[in-house]
């Protein structure tokens, strides 16, 4: 476990040195995601280290958003006036994102296959 | 016996304990409480927790600033977990090649459609200006799109807060949408609600299925790329 927390560490420590020394709008963390997806395709036996480590973090994911989420609530004052109107907005917004992005996967899966 | 009782909360609620393991048990409860109810889609694990700290800090009188001293230690964890999403990647590369199309297209796609769907209903309903920039960056992961709001101007509190609900919105809208549609892709799910939805959506596909949790990893990823770049022009052209 303590191997696996320090891959991870230390890819994110690169992904935040790379993306502040050369200034890139890409956050730290997911250039560390880049960097590690690397260093598996270099060496394959890292999975089999990293796996039982990244279960357990995968799996508790949700927990890691709770003390944003409730940041929410100490914000609620922000949202007082034009909160019906934003709940609309985010709804609407977040269902059409969803709807546009799985009928492009769809549509050009379809069309791929129809190809091959 | 009184006193002794306020010495001992004032030196706890200061003290980052407290409001750590507070954390760790609110989520051990909501992720239970959604278990014991076959974790459907409503039962949002995040959701959950923050409904059951919210009125503990609300009783308690407790400012935000004082509760994070404690959860920052699981907040800092977004980071080495965004990282471990390298995994389940690399375990799907096979068949992310022969996707490589319907991602890039539905990214693109995706991508547009939640920020200029939310810029532009925003404007439709007369929202002021530093709200609708707030708004435009919401559908990636937090940290990218706290960046972007104060790059065009928004408020990174507001962005927080709507990055968080637009996430719980994704995560508990997701399964019902895509099962009144009769979508079967679990890619595709996964894709979409990454796309939408963030690092909650992710949670959450994860949740239901191996290679939508690794799709929507996917998603997150080039998403917050994606978006840091595309906002701030789509902001430029939609709100001269």
């Amino acid at each position: 476990m303590v191997l696996s927390l320090a891959i991870l560490l230390s890819c994110q420590l690169l992904g935040e040195a790379l993306a502040r020394g050369l200034q890139l709008p890409v956050p730290g963390p997911v250039l560390g995601m880049a960097a590690l997806l690397v260093g598996l395709r270099l060496i394959p036996r890292l999975a089999l280290v990293l796996r039982p480590t990244v279960g357990v973090v995968l799996a508790n994911l949700s927990l890691m958003f709770v003390p944003a989420g409730v940041g929410v609530v100490g914000n609620l004052s922000i949202l007082s006036s034009d909160w019906p109107a934003l709940a609309v907005v985010l709804v609407l917004s977040t269902i059409a994102a969803m709807l546009a992005t799985v009928g492009t996967f769809l549509a050009l899966r379809r069309l791929g296959q129809g190809g091959a | 016996m009184m006193g002794d009782m306020a010495a001992l909360w004032s030196y706890l609620s200061t003290e980052p304990l407290l409001w750590l393991t507070a954390t760790l048990l609110a989520y051990l409860a909501a992720a239970a409480l959604a278990r014991a109810l076959g974790t459907p889609p409503w039962a949002n694990p995040v959701l959950m927790a923050v409904l059951i700290l919210a009125p503990v800090l609300w009783a308690t009188s407790t400012p935000y600033a004082t509760y994070f001293e404690g959860a920052q230690f699981i907040h800092f964890l977004l980071g080495p977990a965004t990282v471990a999403l390298a995994l389940p990647l690399y375990d799907n590369l096979p068949t992310i090649r022969k996707t490589v199309l319907p991602i890039v297209a539905a990214l693109l796609v995706g991508s547009v459609v939640a920020a200029a769907s939310a810029v532009g209903l925003a404007r439709a309903f007369g929202l002021a200006p530093e709200v609708i920039l707030s708004l435009a960056p919401k559908s990636t992961t937090a940290p990218v799109a706290l960046g972007i709001a104060e790059a065009i101007g928004g408020l990174p509190s507001l962005t927080a807060v709507l990055v968080i609900l637009t996430g719980i919105i994704g995560a508990v809208t997701v399964t019902p949408l895509m099962n009144v549609l009769r979508i079967t892709d679990w890619r595709a799910r996964g894709f979409a609600v990454g796309v939408a939805a963030h690092g909650i959506g992710t949670a959450r596909a994860f949740q239901v299925h191996p290679q939508a949790g690794a799709y929507a990893g996917i998603a997150l990823a080039l998403n917050a790329v994606l978006t840091s770049l595309l906002v701030p022009l789509l902001v430029r052209f939609m709100l001269p």
